[in-house]
């Protein structure tokens, strides 16, 4: 009975190792094809099926028109976006946490809902506001449209860190004399430093990868999102899938060097 | 909130309208909420004024258009395109029970399972955000290729017979079928439902499932009368996560399904950027916002979770 009993206990254990690793594979199989394709030597225009080795594309990235053009547009995009984003979203959170005020409820929700909303929605409500003012669809309206959702998110990390901050280190800091300008920038800062990274970070993923609100925004500029799209209509060149790769690749290589580097230092303080 | 309850007073008695630590100048909060709300009052809420104003105007592009309080662009974007916003409910709603199905195992494998691999897990969860994700789409074409292995695989086992019986896929395709559109938006937003899942069941004391064993709970029961009710705050935040960009997605419907499987957001994107048909398209959209709306609120009072927002 007993063995019965482990039997089954240990098989049950299997079974949700095995569906959530085959729910790995799901997330990770486009990723391998992405990487895979990034070698082939397509015959048409479009790199769907599997022809031959070749890294004709690893070593001429910028081989076709416009997309090395429109990832550096993107990474300009994202970097200004989050910077408006991280500083708008700082102090609005600080404004949360630290303070009580009134209509608190009304700017919690006017936070919250832009990420409770199809991103569709908003990009058409925008468009709208853009074409009613006469705004010229440019690089400028795209940077709006990427401050406004970004901005919640980042919000939203700082608050977290923020909120679990114990107050009594401001407090210590001010009996020791520090004015409010080198508490902030000796004790507040430093400690909601990592909040603000991780929601920097967020928006700089979030403004990069955006399509949706940019296919909405842009006029006739070209994101590197849109490049793809575009592509994905006239013909997919394989540089596409170099990028891909490439960037997964650098970010992957970051996160672990990152985890090492913690567990070294975990095990440091440890010892 | 945030005040500062736990904390000795180390000034003298502070009143209860200033425990916080800094207390002096009351505008300050006013002043840091300044340049965020403006923001957001100025491309968030303006917009859907403006939004709302332009669905009902009539006018032509070359006239320029005027609010004639025209509310039979509601009725006729209705009747002419409640089949697809009927397919982003279906597919949407779809998505999210196979995210929630396919999800869950690997958010409690992490959570409960993983040992010293679990931050690796974890890091593999969110690595494909690396790659843009209309990349990604687009390698589904591949992997769902007309006679590819996939494919071939599904048919062999008589998968499709089922599926094209249901109506989801056509013959020995999977492309341009609902089934693959289905399949992309639950690729695309599965991590969404994976990660609040883990933090949920995370913080799942592990000696409860130890005391539901030494009571002679089966593992089943275990997991049916401990583990998935303490994880249900994952579980409404990862639907609401899922759902709402799923329902409102039109990059899915356009690369990987066909005019046959266009929802909501392939309309109000063709009616905006291509027809140019304004009104029309800021009712859409209007609609698709507040059925949207309509069906998380009904979502959130059930399940009885309203400490979300």
């Amino acid at each position: 009975m007993t063995f019965l009993r482990s039997l089954s206990r240990r098989l049950k254990r299997r079974l949700v190792v095995i569906a959530g690793l085959l729910t790995l594979g799901y997330l990770l199989l486009p990723n391998i094809v992405v990487t895979v394709f990034s070698f082939n030597d397509p015959k048409g225009r479009f790199n769907y099926e599997w022809q031959r080795f070749s890294t004709d594309a690893w070593t001429d990235p910028c081989g076709v028109a416009g997309l090395c053009g429109s990832l550096s547009l993107s990474l300009q995009l994202a970097a200004w976006a989050t910077l408006g984003a991280t500083v708008l979203g700082t102090m609005t959170a600080f404004a949360l946490v630290r303070y009580r005020f009134r209509a608190r409820g009304a700017v919690n929700s006017l936070i919250f809902l832009p990420m409770a909303m199809p991103e569709v929605v908003m990009a058409a409500s925008l468009l709208t506001l853009f074409l009613n003012l006469g705004a010229e669809l440019g690089f400028r309206t795209i940077l709006i449209a990427h401050v406004v959702f970004c901005l919640s998110f980042v919000v939203t990390a700082v608050k977290a860190r923020v909120m679990s901050m114990d107050p009594r280190l401001e407090q210590a800091a001010q009996d020791l004399y520090a004015g409010p300008l080198q508490t902030f920038l000796r004790v507040t800062l430093p400690i909601a430093a990592p909040g603000i990274a991780a929601g920097a970070l967020l928006a700089f993923a979030l403004s990069f990868d955006d399509f949706i609100i940019t296919n909405f925004t842009a006029g006739s500029t070209v994101t590197f999102p849109m490049f793809v799209w575009g592509s994905a209509q006239r013909g997919t060149p394989v540089q596409i899938n170099v990028v891909g790769t490439a960037v997964f690749l650098v970010a992957v290589l970051c996160v672990l060097a990152a985890m090492v580097m913690g567990n070294r230092r975990n095990r440091r303080r440890a010892s | 909130m945030a005040t500062v309850t736990g904390a000795p007073p180390l000034a003298p008695a502070p009143g209860p309208e200033e425990r916080s630590p800094r207390r002096r100048g009351r505008l300050t909060p006013y002043w840091l909420l300044l340049p965020g709300m403006l923001w957001l009052l100025v491309f968030f809420a303006l917009p859907m004024v403006y939004q709302a104003s332009t669905s009902v105007q009539t006018g032509s592009l070359e006239e320029g258009y005027r609010v004639t309080w025209h509310f039979a662009t509601y009725w006729d974007a209705v009747t002419d395109y409640w089949p697809q916003f009927l397919r982003s409910v279906a597919y949407a709603g779809a998505a999210t029970v196979l995210c929630l199905l396919l999800g869950y195992p690997l958010a409690y494998l992490i959570a409960f399972r993983a040992g010293r691999w679990r931050n690796l897990v974890l890091v593999l969860v969110i690595a494909p955000f690396f790659t843009s994700f209309l990349i990604r789409t687009l390698a589904w074409k591949t992997i769902l290729a007309d006679g590819g292995p996939v494919v071939g695989a599904l048919d062999a086992l008589h998968v499709l017979d089922v599926t094209s019986w249901l109506g989801v896929t056509a013959g020995d395709r999977v492309l341009a079928t609902p089934l693959a559109v289905v399949c992309g938006l639950t690729y695309n937003f599965l991590p969404f439902m994976i990660l609040p899942l883990y933090t949920s069941l995370e913080r799942i004391d592990g000696r409860l499932h130890e005391a539901a064993g030494d009571l002679y709970a089966r593992p089943f029961t275990t997991f049916r009368k401990v583990t998935f009710p303490l994880s249900a705050p994952g579980v409404v935040s990862g639907t609401l996560l899922t759902f709402i960009p799923a329902s409102g997605d039109y990059v899915n419907a356009d690369l990987l399904g066909s005019p046959d499987t266009r929802m909501a957001g392939n309309v109000i994107q063709t009616q905006f950027l291509r027809v140019l048909d304004y009104p029309t398209a800021a009712a859409l959209s209007f609609l698709l916002m507040a059925g949207i709306l309509a069906i998380v609120t009904l979502y959130i009072r059930r399940s009885g979770t309203e400490d979300l927002v």
